[in-house]
């Protein structure tokens, strides 16, 4: 895997990394200083609709194949129209699920998880979508 | 033309967002020390709990697990409040924020080119599915028209939700459905005043001589009167009015009779008052601590007093309001009564870009002060609430009941929402 700097995070009252903090060269100085033109805030490669957007933590191993692990925090976007395949946040019997969605001949709740069974959902009306999740946090450490 | 978008019961429904299991379930929203009831869900109203009665009277229906209670969160219904706000911003050409759960929307010219009707579902569509709240649509000629659809919208099932007055013929028989007490801003004691002139509906008050109303009532219920015509009187305002001044206080969760832990919690308003006067970019040189018994304990000795200062310069910076709070405090405490509630005001608020200095005092809003102020904040905000005065106390015994209270989902990472996975 191979990696593109962007740019430098910036002052602003949101959560921002600086992005050539721990790209130092030992006695060099980057020469790529000189070309920064904007800062990065993170805030907008997440989050499109900052209204109709939420962080919710994801519990449990169910989604373990779609890289959701225990801990992680998703961006869920409630302003998205779900669509076929999209991971989602499903109200199940009044519970909070995290779950990728069918949308062909039947509607389903998927767990990409090979110990779990998926939800059937009888039709398309039942279905009760908290969001859209557009991105998910993982920490390393 | 203008709107009014209310959202419905507001505080249960932030609290339903993020508990779906509680749809169609009885639930309330408690006051400040979880006193009295302040939103209901409809399934409550179904109970009979009626607004603003004591908790221990609805207590029953809690305890046989028929009603699910919270206290007031104002983290989350304030995250919720700026969402549907900015929400409707992207909406509307202009709105007016009239409360935390109600907006006004300036329509002027859009019904040239738009189905209003069709328009106000799209809003309420909208914030359903953005922000996750159900609101109600109110839209007329006038702002008092506008508070009357938006009521209509909510009462009748059939309005679906939204209700357009454009229509002459549904203003009039909306009018004369209405209770006259229900008419913005029409009181109760004027409401039974007009009972006793045969003034029964908004209709008959519409109807009646403006004029002469104006002269004998005020000009206020003229202007209404006219409003209900469908003439606008009430103008949007396009900008709030700046605030002139800055309160903070509360009940204590038990009485307090010492000194030291009514000094922490007047010390913790100044604070926090400091901390909102900087959020409105103000400087206050007056200051002012109040402090009382409770006024309606039948078998105590009451007391209520306060003391106040101007100060020769301007500040902003909670270290000087809170020792100035502190002394302001000792002057007025005395032993032996057993004090329910305190609180301290800030005023005489200036901008902070433009304010008299008096020359043979020192400037107290200076660099380095701002500087300080500015960090403290900003860490504030970061680590919620990490860094405090010694004098705020830590464990703050004083502090409000807050039993039922929900987490701050929106506003505390600790808070977030869990979902299974």
């Amino acid at each position: 895997m191979s990696v593109v700097v962007l740019g430098q995070g910036g002052d602003s009252p949101f959560l921002t990394i600086p992005f050539f903090l721990s790209a130092v060269s030992a006695g060099f100085p980057s020469p790529a200083q000189d070309y920064v033109e904007k800062t990065l805030n993170l805030n907008e490669l997440l989050i499109q609709h900052p209204s109709a957007t939420y962080f919710v933590r994801a519990e449990g191993d169910s989604m373990q194949g779609a890289g959701i692990f225990s801990g992680d925090v998703l961006v869920v976007d409630r302003s998205l129209q779900a669509r076929n395949g999209d991971i989602v946040i499903a109200s199940i019997d009044g519970d909070l699920t995290v779950k990728k969605l069918e949308l062909s001949s039947v509607c389903r709740l998927l767990p990409c998880n090979p110990d779990y069974s998926p939800i059937v959902i009888s039709t398309e009306e039942a279905l009760e979508l908290f969001g859209v999740v557009t991105n998910v946090i993982h920490s390393f450490r | 033309m203008y709107a009014l978008v209310d959202c419905n019961c507001f505080y249960v429904s932030c609290e339903r967002l993020f508990r779906p299991e509680l749809n169609h379930k009885a639930v309330v929203v408690l006051s400040n020390n979880d006193g009295c009831v302040v939103a209901r869900s409809p399934e409550a109203k179904e109970l009979g709990i009626k607004m603003a009665v004591p908790f221990f009277e609805v207590r029953e229906f809690y305890d046989r697990g028929e009603l699910h209670v919270f206290s007031s969160n104002y983290a989350l219904y304030g995250d919720i409040s700026s969402r549907v706000m900015s929400t409707l911003e992207a909406l509307a050409p202009a709105v007016e924020i009239y409360s935390i759960d109600e907006a006004f929307l300036d329509l002027r010219g859009m019904q040239l080119n738009y189905d209003l009707n069709r328009y106000g579902h799209q809003i309420k569509q909208r914030i359903h599915k953005w922000v996750g709240v159900p609101v109600g649509v109110g839209i007329a000629q006038t702002k008092t028209l506008a508070k009357l659809a938006n009521y209509a919208a909510k009462h009748y099932p059939k309005t679906l939700g939204v209700v357009d007055l454009s229509a002459a013929s549904w203003r009039s028989r909306l009018l004369k459905k209405t209770n006259v007490a229900d008419v913005w801003g029409v009181g109760r004691r004027t409401a039974a005043k007009l009972y006793a002139e045969q003034i029964f509906t908004a209709a008959d008050l519409a109807e009646s001589d403006a004029e002469a109303m104006g002269k004998r009532y005020s000009v206020m219920l003229q202007r209404t009167i006219l409003e209900l015509r469908g003439i606008p009187c009430f103008n949007f305002a396009e900008q709030p009015t700046e605030k002139q001044q800055v309160l903070c206080s509360r009940t204590f969760s038990s009485r307090l009779t010492e000194l030291p832990p009514l000094k922490e919690a007047v010390r913790e308003y100044a604070v926090r008052a400091a901390e909102k006067l900087r959020e409105e970019k103000g400087l206050a040189r007056y200051i002012s601590v109040f402090l009382r018994t409770n006024p309606n304990a039948r078998f105590e000795v009451k007391y209520a007093n306060s003391a106040a200062v101007t100060l020769p310069n301007p500040t902003c910076d909670s270290r000087v309001l809170m020792s100035i709070a502190v002394q302001l405090l000792e002057q007025i405490y005395l032993p032996g009564y057993r004090y329910m509630k305190a609180g301290v005001m800030l005023g005489d608020i200036q901008p902070h870009n433009s304010y008299q200095v008096d020359l043979f005092n020192p400037d107290l809003h200076s660099p380095k002060s701002q500087q300080l102020m500015k960090t403290l904040d900003e860490i504030n905000q970061r680590y919620h609430r990490g860094v405090t005065f010694v004098g705020q106390g830590f464990e703050q015994n004083w502090s409000m009941q807050r039993q039922h209270l929900s987490p701050s989902y929106t506003t505390s990472w600790q808070d977030l929402r869990r979902v299974r996975c």
